[in-house]
């Protein structure tokens, strides 16, 4: 690596708390509802969820940095923070560049034909029309749907989950981003395509700069990562190159098969 | 294949024994911010300006248009007449209409021309309503796509409202079916309907914007809406005229019977009955109107999305 480090996330002490409603607590019923909205007195029903509680890193450019973590421990919700999807309530983030999540999924509809998400999906990344014209058949080659017959014209729905997995990480890996947010991809498809997103992961950190990748896969995170944040009940516990702090979260896993409840969902 | 680099002394590397219970404190707060200063770094997740807005908007009008065919394509894919229910559905519901207030209640005795009438307020009517409903629930039922991907929120109610306008163009190719079935031939005065429509759908892009963000921060409106918009209906005169039904009531103020045909309602529907059909005439809709057209129009376009705009960063938290 270059003496010049450029950063490209600096995370400053973020909070991160969230209102969930419906929450339980208190009596749900509908009188109760009612002497609530009479009394003015704050819903019962929500709760605040305190999910990040000050985490600081600063994230470079041309790094690759897994993030673990046992379940409900803030991972994701750092990720979407970072994204600047959902705003701190204390603390900055400062990024270059417009960070994107890996999270195509949500603008493809399973009731459309594979070919019509491509451009859906590629138009919902922000591309031109002229981008996802130019991206379409590396997306169509590199998912590998047409190599068992002509799949990409058929409806979603139709398709196995393996199949729409990876429909799905090709549209999203199909656009160069400065930093690439990544939760749980490498986890679907088969072996042959678990090796090629790798790959991809590897190309897109060459290119465009930063990526994050959120795993319970720590194979995962050793091959693909070369740096790790282990975040455990919404506080950084390590911070460093990756097989340390793997190695340091398996046996912390090992010693305490089932660690104390998360105070997060 | 391990990445080709170490990281081995980062500024807030904390590496700490895992056994070591208590979190690691926060790196030096003003280190961090003037690190990120130096390197011309912006702050994640902020409001744009309302000119940057509407320039992002822009950039992703293929995004918007793309979205409202796929959501209308996708809504009848399941079904085996598939694209034939863009048409059939506004017809059924016509003929509905038609049996209950036509031929059940009687309201056609005094209306010349009913089924025209009739079915021209319920086309145009649906456009007003189903922007409505889908404008109160863009944020909430678009969750995931409000999580997962940087765009300016404001195509989903407008992407929303393109896709009402879609299905109302398959509703007026029924509707000049049956205009021409009851002797409304097409003729010159058909073109007013152009301008009625494209300010209705600044109307209607305007009040789903204002829907979004109430339906966003308050999840119950989605509940209420159907009972507002029922209430509305009956009183924007779909199925008979307001100022005939008023008439037959003594004491009914007429200030109220005027505020009644000049809330955006019942103006765009008698504007299209206005355009389309022979025998309702300029007495017939309210004075003013096309200034009342444009005016509800563009008040609620601009105030509409200025007000979505100023929620922008909120939409999706929590």
């Amino acid at each position: 690596m270059a003496d010049e480090r450029i950063p490209t996330v600096v995370a400053d002490g973020v909070h991160v708390t969230y209102k969930v409603h419906g929450a339980k607590g208190g009596k749900g019923s509908a009188t109760s509802a009612l002497s609530r909205i009479v009394s003015r007195r704050p819903a019962v029903g929500v709760r605040e969820v305190h999910a990040v509680k000050g985490v600081s890193f600063v994230a470079y450019r041309g790094e690759a940095i897994g993030l673990i973590g046992s379940n409900g421990s803030g991972k994701s919700t750092l990720l979407r923070a970072v994204a600047g999807l959902q705003v701190p309530s204390a603390g900055h983030i400062h990024t270059a560049g417009q960070p994107s999540l890996l999270g195509v999924n949500a603008a493809l509809m399973n009731d459309l034909t594979g070919e019509r998400n491509v451009v859906l999906g590629g138009l919902a990344m922000g591309m031109s029309r002229r981008e996802v014209k130019d991206v379409y058949d590396d997306i169509v080659d590199f998912s590998g749907i047409n190599e068992k017959g002509d799949f990409i014209s058929l409806p979603m729905r139709t398709y196995s989950s393996g199949m729409g997995a990876r429909l799905r990480f090709s549209i999203a890996a199909a656009k160069n981003h400065d930093v690439l947010l990544i939760d749980e991809a490498l986890s679907t498809g088969d072996a042959r395509f678990q090796a090629r997103s790798k790959e991809r992961i590897n190309e897109l950190r060459k290119e465009a700069g930063t990526v994050f990748l959120v795993s319970h896969s720590n194979r995962a995170i050793r091959e693909t990562c070369g740096r790790a944040l282990w975040l455990e009940a919404g506080t950084l516990r390590m911070d460093g190159p990756a097989d340390e702090v793997v190695d340091a979260y398996e046996r912390f896993t090992a010693a305490k098969p089932k660690p104390k409840p998360a105070a997060t969902k | 294949m391990k990445p080709p680099f170490t990281s081995k002394a980062t500024p807030v590397s904390q590496t700490i024994a895992p056994t070591h219970a208590t979190p690691p404190t926060p790196g030096n707060e003003t280190d961090l911010a003037a690190l990120a200063a130096r390197y011309g770094l912006s702050v994640s997740g902020a409001r744009p300006t309302l000119p940057q807005y509407v320039g992002r908007l822009w950039s992703r009008r293929h995004f918007i248009t793309t979205f409202a065919t796929a959501k209308l394509t996708a809504q009848y894919s399941q079904a085996k007449l598939g694209q034939i229910w863009q048409i059939m559905t506004p017809l059924l519901n016509a003929i509905v209409y038609f049996f209950i207030f036509g031929v059940l209640l009687g309201t056609k005795k005094n209306i010349p021309d009913y089924v025209p009438f009739l079915v021209t307020g319920v086309f145009i009517w649906t456009y007003t309503s189903s922007s409505v409903t889908a404008g109160t629930r863009a944020i909430s039922s678009n969750q995931g796509l409000v999580r997962a991907l940087h765009f300016p929120r404001a195509s989903l109610p407008l992407s929303l409202v393109l896709q009402q306008l879609q299905q109302l163009f398959f509703s007026i190719c029924a509707l000049v079916i049956i205009l021409v079935a009851f002797g409304q031939y097409p003729r010159f005065h058909w073109v007013l309907a152009i301008p009625a429509l494209a300010c209705q759908s600044m109307f209607c892009a305007g009040i789903s914007l204002i829907m979004a963000r109430l339906g966003a921060k308050t999840p119950d409106i989605a509940q209420l809406m159907p009972f507002i918009i029922r209430v509305w209906m009956y009183t924007s005169g779909v199925m008979w005229s307001v100022e005939k039904l008023a008439s037959g009531h003594e004491g009914i103020p007429d200030w109220v019977v005027m505020a009644l045909r000049c809330q955006p309602g019942a103006v765009y529907i008698d504007m299209m009955r206005y355009a389309l059909i022979d025998s309702f005439h300029a007495s017939q809709i309210p004075p003013h109107a096309w200034a009342l057209t444009l005016g509800w129009g563009v008040l609620f376009f601009v105030g509409g999305f200025i007000y979505f705009w100023r929620a922008e960063e909120s939409y999706g938290r929590g």
